[in-house]
Order: C-alpha cells, then structure tokens, then sequence
C-alpha cells in the first residue's frame, strides 16, 4: 500500500487520520516510505544538508554540503560529531540526581530514588532542545544507542544509491 | 541364534520421540531450514489447502480458548483471559497459537521436549488419551502459577503431535497465598511443581492427582475448575485435528505441521527486512530488588539485601535479514522470586514482536528458529542453580524487555514507519496479593489483575494508550470492579486514572490508574505490594521521560467503621498527589505507611484497613516542550497531569476559563517554553566534563552498595561487558570492583548446582550459553 506525500506529513506532524492509520498498522509496509519521508523531513529543516537518516525527531544523520561528511545534526544546526560517533558524547548534559531534581518532573514518592537511579537529559547546545533521556544507575557509561548500517540499508534492502561521503 | 528385534517408536512412522525431534535438528542445523525445509511442497503446490489448514486450525485453537474461557471460575481467567492454548507438532515445536498470553507458545514445547529428551515415551509412556501436567520453571515455565495441561495427538494407533493449555492459577500453595508471592527465596518455597506429569489417561483424571493436587494450594474450587478449562479446551482442539486430518488427508496436515514453522521462520526474516535497518542497536533495562527493608521478611540472612537487576542488550541486524540478540552483562540469579527460564525469556519477546514486527496470525516456533539469542549461563534469565525461584518472574522480565522496545523503535523511526514506535511497555505492577479468610469464610487467595490495563508507551505520532494493556497479555483488561468484590472480600472506595504516572513527552506515555480497596468482610487476613519503586524501568524515547515509578500506601486502624457510623468524610477517588496527600488527614490516629518500599510480604489487615493498588504508565516520547499547548491542558482537565507540572515539565501556562477548565495561554507558554530552554543550557555541561567528575567517583566507588553490587555481578559474568565499561571510563588497571570486597553476603557468586547435574536428567539447550 502506498501512501501520498501528505499522508506521511500528516503522520509526521503527528495529525494521521484513524483510517489511514489503521491501515498503515495492518497492511505489509510500503518500503517507498522511506524516500517520501526524507523528502517530508528535509521540507522541515532550516538548513540545506541532505537527510541520511533520522534519529530523533530533532536529530539526523545528515551530508553535509560543503564537503559531503557524515555527520549527526540537530534541527537547530548542531553538528555533534562524525555519524559512527555517540553523538552524546558530544552533547551538553544534565543530571538530575537529588529529590528535588526528581520531584521537577514527577510527583513526590512517583519519582526514581537518587541513589538507585538517575536521570541525564542531553540537549542540543544551540537550543536547548531535549534529544535524549537516560535513566540507569550512577556509573552507567553513555550509551552508544545505535550504530546504523546505512550502506546495506540504502544498497541493498531498498536498492537506493548510497550518497557520496567524504572519509 | 536370536532373531533381530526392532523397536517401533509411537511417532508417526515408527521413529521414537527422540529419534523424530534428534532428526528433525539435525536437518535444521545443516541447511539452516526448519526439518531441511528448503522447498515448502505443500504450500507451493496447493496454497489454497495450505491456508485452509492454517485458517481451520488458527480458527480452532482461538474458538477453543474462548469457549474454555468461561468454563473457568477464576476471574483471572474468565474476565483476564490468562489462558493460551498452542498446537505443536510431533518433535514439540509449536505450529500456531491461539491468542492470550502466547508466552507460553514456548514454554509448553520446552515441556514436551523435555519429556522426548528423557524418554518419557518408555516411561510413563505416551498414550493416546493420555493427559500431562507441567508447571515446573527449571524447564521452560515462566512461573510455577502457569499450569500446563498438554495432551499428545494420535492418529491412526500414531503420535502426530501434541496440544497444550494453560491457565494462570490464582495460587501455587507457595509459601504466602497469591500466585505471585515474594516471600520465598527458594524454588522450595514458590508452592507446587509439577514436572511433565501424567495426571490421567483414557481421557480421566487420575483419582491420587486430584487428591493431591487439590490441597497442595490454597484455592481448590479454582484450581479444579481451571485444569477442566484447559482439558476441555485441548480435547476441543484434538478433535478438530482429527476432524480436519479426516478430510484433508494425513499427508496434507503432517506437511503442514513442519512447513508451518518454516513458514513462521522466513515470515519472521522478511518483516525484518521490511520493517527495520540493519546496524546494531544497544539498551538496557533495570529493575530495583529492595529487601533489607523491615517489611520484606524472608527465612533466609543472606536474602536481606538490596540489590539491582540489570540487562544490558545488543542487538545486530545483519543485512540478510537474520538477527541475534546479546544479553551480555546481565545480573545474576538471586534469591528473590525474579528469576526466569531462557524459554520464558526468549518466547515471552515474541508476545512483544506480536505487537509490532510480526503482528500475524502466524505465531509459532520458527521465530526461535529464526532468532539467535545469546544468554550467559548463570543469568537471572538463564541460571545455573536448581535451587531458584521464579514466582514473579516478571518483575524483570518487563522490565528487561521495554528496552527492546527501544532499539526497535529507532530502526521503526528510521524509515518513517512512525505508527510502529513505541517508547517502550510498562512495568506491569502493582500486584495486589494476599489471602487468609474471605467473605464466604474460605480459605482464599488473592492476586488482583487489574494490572493487566497498565499505561502503554507513546509512539512516534501521539500519546500511549492510558489504562490499556499489559505487554504480556495484550488482550487483557482492568476487569469489573463488582467481578473483583465478589472474588476479593476488598471493596472499592475509588478507582481512577494515575495522573502524572505517564512519561512525560511530546506524545506522553499512556497513564495507569489507581485502586483504593478497603478490607471488608475478611478474617485472618493478609497482603502485600509487588512492583517497582526506587526504580523506573521504562525509559523515555528520543527526549521523552520515563514512567513515575511506584511506591505504597496501607492504612491500619483507620477508624473508619466510626467515622462512617457518623457519615463522616472517608477517603475515596484517588491519592491524585501524593506530594501533597489528603486522605492522611481524613485518618487521624491511623497507621499508615506511605512510602517507596513497593515490594513488602504478608502484612496483617483487617476489616476498615486501607491498601492502594497503583498501576504504573508508560514512558514518553520526544521532548516535553514541543508538545501541544492544548493537548496537556487537556490532561490536566483529564486528570492525567498533576497541574504543577503543566508549566515545569511542559512549560505550559495554564490559565481558568469561565466554565472551570483550563486552557493554555499561546503568548506565556511561548515565553516561558523559551525561559526554559535557556534554564536548561545554563545547567548544562558538555558530556566529557560530566564525565570527568563521575570517573572520579567510580574511582572512589563513591555510589550505594547496591549499585556496586550490581556491576561487581555483571562484571563477574560478562567479561566482554567489563571491558567496555572499563574501557569507557578509562579505568586503571588496579580498579577493581569484587562482590567479595562489599560488605553484604552474595551467595550464589562462587558456588551454584545445575538442575542438568540431578541424575537421569537431560535438561534441553534452547540458547547460546
């Protein structure tokens, strides 16, 4: 089943209709999906580098224009780091670790107890968009989430030419 | 001279048991094929016949459930549906599934193996008409309170293969009532188990079965009138088979029972394909095991300590559409009931990959076969100690699985296939358990399933569904509350939504809900709490917030039989903020405890004592701030959000109209959005710094003994995980990190005895040790 270009706006901008939501949830899944959907993201962004690919709803594995490198970007323009890299690691962050960090977001007794457990906000230095949320023990090392094989993706499960990228 | 005697075996053919299933892997094994399945000769030549199986039995099997279904007493069966029955063919591997909690699409066949791999076929003896009985966990069993009733299939004087039934019980006979329980810290303690045995033949039940079983547990009535539910429900299904073998032929519906489960192997493999991207993808689940607490009392020193579960995952797509997942890292068993089998492990994923990845009907064992996982031998999830409990499983099993959600979700992300993410499930907790005397002045048991209608994560297009589900049994419901009062002699003073107990998020996590129970009518009476506390186990997504994690609230002599003689204020609704608690007041002289300790054991109520059932949410997805201004003034209007928050997580100001609901005002949501997002940074370090600073203290183990306790275990069992955490925080080489050096007791670190060392016992290998 294949979608318009509109449709999949709508379901990025979070306003699919039920219908066309039903059927999207139980039909087998349009693999062209995925081209229409850069093409709806890259609409969106403020600046000019190629989508590679979306990690977040403000953060992208992206081409960037002047030299063709890799690299993930936020929405606001941030450039993290080189696509293979834990883009957290070059984020800047909060941890939330005392009751009265914890009882910002939840209720009092509804919260992670601090010493079991915390939470680390990473956001985008330029925004101050919210990107990622970790809540594991004190001494957890950041998490490298997820380490995409992006040359088999475009290659060879949906036969896309994989950009240029500069080493 | 002697003549050459040969041994017929009963399998159709003449093969044994053993001979069939040793072939049967074997051809796997060479061709990477289930059975050597490299054609399907059925479905290629006469798709039509193919599917008209598959639809007939699909057909029987649910028909069959749902018709057994109110042949049980249990509410937890009949309103639940905590009931699954599963076809499998001759060597045990299940063909398709009804539906329920298909969990045990696995654990059932780990039984049967279990029987073919110590000849069962010789001894006993496998006949048909004959009926077995399995609840034992150091074989496959999620947790003892899972019975399983299996029925072997013969044709024509032949075993053509097997079905099985299973029904939660309401109690075990474990050391406190409920089918659940905390207590224990042994598997001698966890109540009842039964191992693969046969409980009748020619269709009857045998006399001393009934006798004994019946007051090995606390709930006789139900306990007999659930294994009638999953004996009628596995003759339903045996009949259907030989009715559809009758008109279709034996060769047709023998091809089927393998090819189906090659069919589910490459079903499996193509939605990959379609559905994710290739790469690897890493996350972790942890949940909180609090027992040095006072109101956690077990027989056993070594047990009263806190600790932390711990899963680490890593999971590779590879680009031919085959996967493995690596749960290298996690915890060990314990001594605590949270411990489970590889099979439940493993089968219970394919409940959460019915939900998203393979949402079909064709739910069978050639996902496992299509599936590597690896699980480290001495895990809670794999142990290597024949001693361990496994009441409640669960209590990490969700808790380890939520992060799958995640991994999947980003590859869901990825391709703009948004309508599959999901931030994750929730901790399906509160269990109300207890028991004593009830209202009809039984001996009676209790574990409510209210909790199956927990908050559901929020995907990638809008909020969880609030008060809906529970990952292991997506059909499941809240149930009636006057169905609950006639069960439970507990009646209802409120009942409503949990604000604030979902994720917050751009999409928020759907929202649990809460019960108020008064103890009315009981005698002799106890309860406890089971759920998560000091930690939240569901994670947010992509800058959305975890769920609220748990906590308790009992009250005892409360007053209230005086306070309702003089139609005095009660508590009833909910404890909508505990920050800030108004029923306290309302209880003046009442012992109450309300507190983080969400895990207790039996603790004496009686009639006017109060308990609080809270049902967790489910994580949040995206970033608080960009969600719509209306839509969170909205929960709060709902009852879903506790006001404060509408302003210091979502950064929306709310102003009164005249008709009393709150709407969000545009101008001051931006500015203070944006007053926020500046806060934010301001508080902000660049990563490496942070970094810096907790280095520091991990070299000065500067962290709870539980937290050290949880790395020194996993650093003992996964090596290869040490090294990267060591190598992350560039450790010294002298910085070492021993259970031995921590001042609590940890038997079980250095000496453990597998159930496969008993004699006479082949224990069956379903995982990459």
């Amino acid at each position: 089943m294949a979608y318009t270009k509109a449709k999949i706006k709508d379901l990025v901008d979070g306003k699919i209709d039920r219908d066309t939501l039903h059927t999207m949830l139980a039909t087998p899944k349009d693999a062209e999906r995925f081209v229409m959907y850069l093409e709806v993201l890259q609409d969106q962004v403020p600046w000019e580098d190629r989508i590679i690919l979306p990690l977040g709803p403000k953060l992208y594995i992206v081409q960037r224009k002047s030299d063709n490198k890799w690299v993930v970007k936020s929405h606001a323009g941030h450039e993290f780091c080189d696509w293979r890299e834990n883009w957290k690691l070059h984020a800047v962050m909060r941890v939330r670790e005392t009751p009265e960090e914890m009882e910002e977001i939840y209720p009092r007794l509804m919260a992670p107890t601090t010493g079991w457990q915390v939470i680390r906000e990473y956001y985008c230095p330029l925004s101050g968009d919210l990107l990622d949320v970790e809540a594991p023990t004190p001494w957890y090392p950041v998490i490298h989430d997820f380490e995409p094989d992006i040359d088999a993706f475009y290659s060879e499960w949906l036969g896309l030419k994989i950009p240029d990228r500069a080493a | 001279m002697n003549a050459p005697t040969t041994f017929r075996g009963i399998v159709r053919g003449g093969d044994t048991l053993k001979q069939h299933r040793d072939g049967i892997m074997e051809a796997t094994k060479r061709t990477g094929h289930y059975a050597g399945l490299k054609k399907m000769e059925l479905r290629d030549s006469d798709p039509i016949m193919y599917n008209k199986l598959f639809s007939r039995l699909r057909a029987g099997v649910v028909d069959a459930r749902e018709t057994a279904k109110k042949i049980a007493a249990s509410p937890i069966v009949e309103q639940e549906g905590e009931l699954c029955f599963t076809l499998y063919n001759a060597a045990g591997d299940s063909i398709l599934t009804s539906t329920g909690i298909i969990i045990h699409v696995g654990t059932m066949g780990a039984a049967i193996k279990y029987m073919i791999e110590n000849d069962w076929e010789s001894n006993p003896g496998v006949k048909d008409r004959d009926i077995f009985c399995n609840n034992d966990s150091l074989i496959g069993n999620v947790h003892p309170c899972d019975i399983h009733t299996i029925v072997p299939i013969f044709h024509e004087g032949e075993l053509i293969g097997w079905v099985g039934g299973v029904t939660h019980v309401i109690d075990t006979g474990a050391v406190g009532p409920g089918s659940m329980t905390t207590g224990q810290v042994q598997r001698f303690g966890d109540g009842y188990s039964v191992t693969c045995r046969k409980v009748g033949e020619n269709d009857t039940l045998f006399r001393d079965w009934l006798h004994e079983s019946q007051r090995s547990v606390r709930t006789t009535r139900y306990w007999m009138l659930d294994e009638r539910t999953r004996i009628a429900g596995c003759h339903m299904i045996r009949k259907l088979v030989t009715e559809v073998i009758a008109e279709e032929g034996i060769e047709a519906y023998w091809k089927f029972a393998y090819e189906a489960v090659e069919h589910g192997r490459l079903g499996l493999q193509n939605r990959i394909r379609a559905m994710t991207i290739p790469g690897k993808y890493r996350q972790v689940g942890f949940v909180d095991v609090p027992y040095a607490h006072e109101d956690v009392r077990v027989p056993s020193d070594f047990a009263k300590v806190d600790t932390i579960m711990h899963t680490p995952s890593e999971m590779t797509i590879r680009p031919d559409g085959t996967w493995r997942l690596d749960f290298e890292g996690s915890s060990r068993w314990g001594w605590h009931t949270y411990n489970a089998h590889s099979v439940s492990f493993t089968s219970g994923i394919w409940v959460m990959m019915t939900q998203t990845l393979i949402p079909t009907e064709m739910i069978n064992d050639g996902a496992a076969y299509g599936t590597e996982f690896r699980l480290p031998k001495g895990t809670w999830m794999n142990p290597d100690d024949r001693r361990v409990a496994f009441a409640y499983s669960w209590h990490f099993l969700v808790s380890s699985w939520t992060a799958l959600w995640r991994g999947l979700s980003r590859s869901y992300f990825g391709r703009g296939y948004l309508e599959e993410v999901n931030a994750g499930n929730a901790n399906t907790s509160n269990w109300l358990q207890g028991g004593g005397f009830n209202q009809y002045d039984e001996i009676h048991a209790v574990n409510s399933f209210e909790c199956a209608a927990n908050g559901v994560g929020a995907s990638a297009i809008g909020d969880g569904l609030s008060h809906a589900a529970a990952i292991w049994n997506p059909e499941g419901d809240m149930g009636d509350m006057e169905i609950w009062e006639l069960a439970e002699p507990l009646v209802y003073l409120g009942r409503q939504i949990k604000a604030s107990s979902g994720g917050a998020g751009k999409y928020r996590g759907g929202c649990g809900f809460e019960s108020l129970r008064m103890v009315w009518n009981a005698k002799d009476w106890t309860m406890f709490f089971m759920g998560n506390g000091h930690i939240s186990s569901d994670w947010g997504l992509m800058g959305g917030y975890p769920a609220a994690s748990g906590y308790r609230f009992e009250a005892h002599e409360t007053g209230l039989k005086e306070i309702i003689a003089k139609g005095g204020d009660i508590p009833h609704g909910g404890d909508t903020d505990p920050g800030n608690p108004v029923w306290d007041s309302l209880l003046k002289g009442a012992r109450i405890k309300r507190d983080k300790q969400a895990i207790t054991t039996e603790a004496m109520f009686k009639d006017y004592d109060l308990y609080l059932n809270y049902m967790r949410g489910g994580p949040g997805f995206g970033d608080p701030l960009d969600r719509d201004p209306e839509a969170v003034a909205a929960d709060v209007n709902g009852g879903y959000l506790v006001e404060r928050f509408a302003a210091s997580v979502y950064g929306v100001v709310l102003t009164r109209g005249a008709d009393g609901l709150l709407a969000a005002d545009a101008a001051g949501t931006e500015a203070h959005r944006a007053a926020i997002r500046k806060d934010r940074l301001a508080k902000a370090v660049p990563t490496a710094e942070w970094m810096k600073g907790e280095r520091d203290r991990i070299l000065k183990k500067d962290a709870g003994v539980h937290v050290q306790q949880m790395f020194a275990a996993s650093f003992k069992l996964g090596p290869k995980w040490e090294e990267g955490f060591r190598k992350f925080w560039n450790l010294p080489i002298d910085w070492k990190l021993m259970e031995a050096d921590l001042p609590i007791p940890s038997y079980g670190r250095d000496y453990s005895m597998d159930l496969s060392e008993l004699p006479d016992v082949k224990t069956v290998q379903f995982v990459e040790e």
